[in-house]
């Protein structure tokens, strides 16, 4: 390995946020009456978790799309989960900085904490999936000699609040810190920019009536109270906007 | 081997909000100044341009901008009959990281502590008698009259939008009775209200109350500030809270100060420049420069002749602990300084629903609002109710960001069909009155090293114990029924109250107003700095933040950080710069 590849790994490993924005970390200095820096190509744009990067194995997707048509379900009164792609969001993410809690401060030891103190899993969230969607089959094997995937709607549903409720325990991993976060995710991947893969075609949005990434509201301020009814707008515009 | 570097006149560790105020006033009074920062670089079109800043995963969610959590963090437990545990990813508050610090992501709601607020205990004592004694309650030091200019011109660098109520004693019309004489009135107008303001505005008048327009750090109308830097009107984006403002709309030291900065030719500021220690010299009496680590892991060692610790309240009594400067804090018998009195914010709500109106709070901004005075600080009669202090009640529209904000009623499961009806239903009709409490200091809430965890070179955790107190709970319940009053005078179909319930919870977002630590007073026996933010065990050190406040008030702390650090900054320039030493003899 060259020393100047073997300089920037080492400051990419010592930086923690070197890959979202490998141009900053070197340290530098500013000022001495030079003003303002202004450098060409470093807008600092959105980068993890665009990509197509998976995690997940089939049969883990297949599980987690389960799940999630079960938190956010697609009904009657308008699209879901599976709609919006949700899972095809956390799979890109737990690919990437998130499911490896690369932002998060992992060192151990780990006991059990209190509800106050948050999550203390030893498990990054990608492993946490990893094991917990297995423990999630082995008690469904053990209670319905099949895996979630293969449950009837109804029992997917009281599986899911088995976990919830922390009615079902899981030997390695907190149930209810899997649940949770599966939760936290999939609303995640209902609502977020669909830059990241979910919320497709804006879809979570359109449910709501959020407009989304509007950025000027000025002429809306008077509203009093009137719905104002605004096609949403992602970062990267709308579908509307594409012409096929 | 850590290399020596040349001598500076300051060096300044942190280049958030105050480091920024302090370069500021202390190159324009002619001094060599370098900011270290530990973050990057940023600015407005690189870092949070209009074109990807209402990125809601990214920057809230993924933690975009705050204290990298992985590098270093806080442990936390309620009491001390628990084993503190690491904050392994923010949740109750944000702490900023880079330029411009918590400034880049803040709402600017900017407000001025009461003048009782700076005397509690002896304000409190004189009315009601004498605190408990684990009440660990204190005077600042310093007074509202002392700030006043200080504020005003706080106010004035941020282009703050609001209506005054007390100028030189004339009361006006519109804004707030309660507050402290000011000289003069803010430098722009309330921001334009939205229809929640309107209803919880005409529900407090109803009941007899006052209120006014909550004080604006996003701009009313175009302003140029002070040191000429131009601030373009807001347009109500909704992501403001948490987010850059592409809009330059946002009061930050990005949009008010640096620029202006980066000009001087005395001015220096490094990046990736993590502060490890404060040094000092050999027989103590005062410090040398501080130890830093670049990105590389090199390590410097950079003299000034003063050093100011600008590094947001958590960091600054981290480091001091880890330098051995001031006696640590101790619980058992309250002996100590570094780490006393930590205190936070504490709140409680009334959600509105509403059938027929829609409150279309994607139209919001950071510190869009309305707000009642009437039972903050000691602006209400107190006797026989067994605690002290109050809260401001506000009305804010800040955002309907959809993965943080989708308040659903009272009864409604956490998810499926029904939960995902009731989004959809309120997510555009509802909306949210606050109390904004004070929290007090009490014996059994401090800061200290941890025992267990260290960060990514080695060095102890800041560990924080802390937990709701009586008075604090005496406070929601008392004053928590009159929000829910103005709440139910807005008109909507039903309301939720959110009361204070159970013990601290570190998890969901709260307030970054983390308080105490480094509190300032009348005597090193029970503070770490004097009336002028000096340190009183070494003289040529200066402390800036909330971490001086020896108890958190009612209101969000900027305004009063911001007034402090200029409060500051002039006896350093005035003072101490023609006799170098102790500016208040202990
Ligand atoms: C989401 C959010 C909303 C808020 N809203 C409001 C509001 O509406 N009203 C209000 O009054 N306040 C609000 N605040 C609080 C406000 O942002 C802070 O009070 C203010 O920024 C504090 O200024 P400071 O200079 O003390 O710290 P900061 O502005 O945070 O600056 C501290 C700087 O020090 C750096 N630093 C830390 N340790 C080191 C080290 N060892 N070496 C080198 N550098 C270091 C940090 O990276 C940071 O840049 C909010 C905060 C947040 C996060
Ligand atoms: S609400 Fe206003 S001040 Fe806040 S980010 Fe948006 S434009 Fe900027």
């Amino acid at each position: 390995m060259n020393i100047e590849r073997r300089r920037v790994l080492k400051t990419l490993f010592l930086a923690g946020t070197a890959l979202a924005a490998p141009q900053w970390v070197f340290g530098r200095e500013y000022g001495r009456g030079q003003g303002v820096p202004w450098e060409p190509l470093t807008g600092d744009i959105p980068y993890h978790g665009t990509l197509e990067e998976r995690f997940f194995t089939s049969q883990e997707r297949e599980t987690v799309a389960a799940v999630f048509a079960i938190l956010i379900p697609s009904d009657e009164d308008g699209p879901g989960a599976a709609e919006a792609e949700a899972v095809t969001f956390i799979d890109r993410q737990l690919a990437g900085f998130y499911g490896a809690a690369q932002h998060w401060y992992m060192k151990g030891p780990f006991p059990k904490g209190a509800a106050t103190q948050g999550y203390q899993s030893e498990h990054p969230p990608a492993q946490l999936y990893r094991l917990g969607l297995r423990e999630l089959d082995l008690h469904c094997e053990r209670e319905f000699g099949v895996p979630f995937r293969r449950l009837s709607e109804d029992d997917r549903h009281s599986v899911l609040e088995g976990l919830d409720n922390e009615e079902i325990e899981f030997t390695d991993l907190s149930a209810k810190t899997f649940f949770d976060l599966m939760l936290e995710n999939v609303i995640e991947g209902f609502f977020s920019d669909p830059i990241y893969g979910g919320n497709r075609d804006l879809i979570g949005w359109r449910y709501v009536g959020f407009p989304g990434a509007r950025y000027d509201y000025r002429e809306f301020v008077n509203h009093n109270g009137a719905r104002l009814d605004l096609p949403p707008v992602g970062l990267m515009g709308r579908p509307a906007w594409v012409r096929n | 081997m850590a290399r020596q570097l040349p001598g500076k006149d300051v060096v300044i560790i942190g280049f958030g909000w105050t480091g920024a105020i302090m370069a500021e006033q202390l190159t324009d009074a002619g001094l060599e100044v370098l900011a270290l920062e530990r973050g990057p670089w940023r600015d407005t079109p690189t870092h949070f341009a209009t074109t990807f800043a209402q990125d809601e995963l990214r920057f809230y969610w993924r933690h975009g901008m705050f204290q990298e959590a992985s590098h270093d963090t806080v442990t936390f437990r309620n009491n001390e009959e628990q084993m503190a545990l690491p904050m392994r990813r923010w949740g109750s508050f944000l702490p900023g990281n880079g330029v411009g610090g918590a400034g880049v992501h803040w709402n600017g709601q900017t407000f001025r502590f009461l003048p009782s607020d700076f005397v509690a205990r002896s304000h409190n004592e004189e009315r009601y008698g004498r605190l408990p004694e684990e009440m660990t309650v204190q005077d600042y030091g310093v007074t509202y009259d002392e700030l006043e200019p200080h504020f005003d011109h706080f106010e004035k660098i941020c282009g703050i939008s609001g209506q005054a109520g007390n100028v030189n004693g004339e009361r006006v019309e519109g804004g707030n009775p309660f507050e402290g004489m000011r000289s003069e009135h803010y430098p722009n107008p309330p921001m334009q209200m939205t229809f929640s303001q309107d209803r919880f505005m005409a529900s407090a008048r109803q009941l007899g109350l006052d209120p006014f327009p909550g004080p604006s750090a996003n701009m009313s109308r175009a302003y140029t500030n002070p040191l000429g830097m131009q601030l373009a009107p807001c347009t109500y984006c909704g992501f403001c809270e948490k987010y850059g403002c592409g809009n330059y709309s946002k009061a930050s030291p990005q949009t008010t100060i640096i620029p202006a900065l980066m000009r001087r030719e005395n001015f220096v500021l490094r990046t990736h420049s993590e502060v490890i220690a404060i040094e000092k010299s050999a027989d103590g009496s005062r410090a040398t420069g501080v130890r830093y680590v670049d990105s590389q892991g090199d390590e410097y060692v950079q003299p000034a002749e003063i050093v100011i610790l600008a590094a947001y309240p958590l960091q600054n009594t981290r480091l001091l602990l880890l330098s051995g400067i001031g006696e640590p804090y101790d619980p058992q018998d309250g002996t100590g300084v570094v780490g006393k009195n930590y205190c936070y914010q504490v709140m409680s709500s009334v959600n509105v629903f509403y059938d027929d109106h829609y409150t279309n709070e994607f139209v919001g901004a950071g510190a869009l609002g309305a707000v009642v005075d009437n039972y903050n600080g000691d602006n209400f009669d107190h006797s026989g109710l067994g605690f002290i202090g109050g809260g401001y009640i506000a009305c804010w529209t800040t955002n309907t960001r959809p993965i943080e904000s989708h308040p659903v009623p009272d009864g409604v499961p956490g998810w499926g069909s029904e939960w995902k009806q009731a989004v959809r239903e309120n997510f555009l009709k509802t909306t949210a009155v606050g109390l904004h409490g004070a929290s007090m200091a009490h014996r059994s809430n401090y800061l200290d090293l941890d025992p267990v965890y260290t960060d990514r070179w080695g060095r102890p955790l800041l560990r924080m114990t802390y937990d709701f107190t009586l008075n604090d709970r005496l406070l929601t319940a008392h004053i928590t029924p009159f929000v829910e009053e103005i709440a139910r005078g807005m008109g909507g179909r039903e309301v939720k109250v959110n009361r204070r319930r159970g013990s601290y919870d570190s998890k969901p977002y709260q307030t970054t107003h983390n308080t105490g630590g480094t509190i300032m007073g009348e005597s090193p026996s029970d503070s770490v700095t004097n009336r002028y933010c000096q340190s009183w065990d070494l003289p040529n050190l200066f402390i800036t933040g909330a971490g001086l406040f020896p108890q958190n008030a009612g209101y969000n702390p900027t305004g009063t950080v911001g007034a402090l650090a200029y409060w500051s900054a002039n006896a350093i320039i005035n003072t101490y710069l023609a006799r170098p030493g102790p500016l208040v003899q202990s």
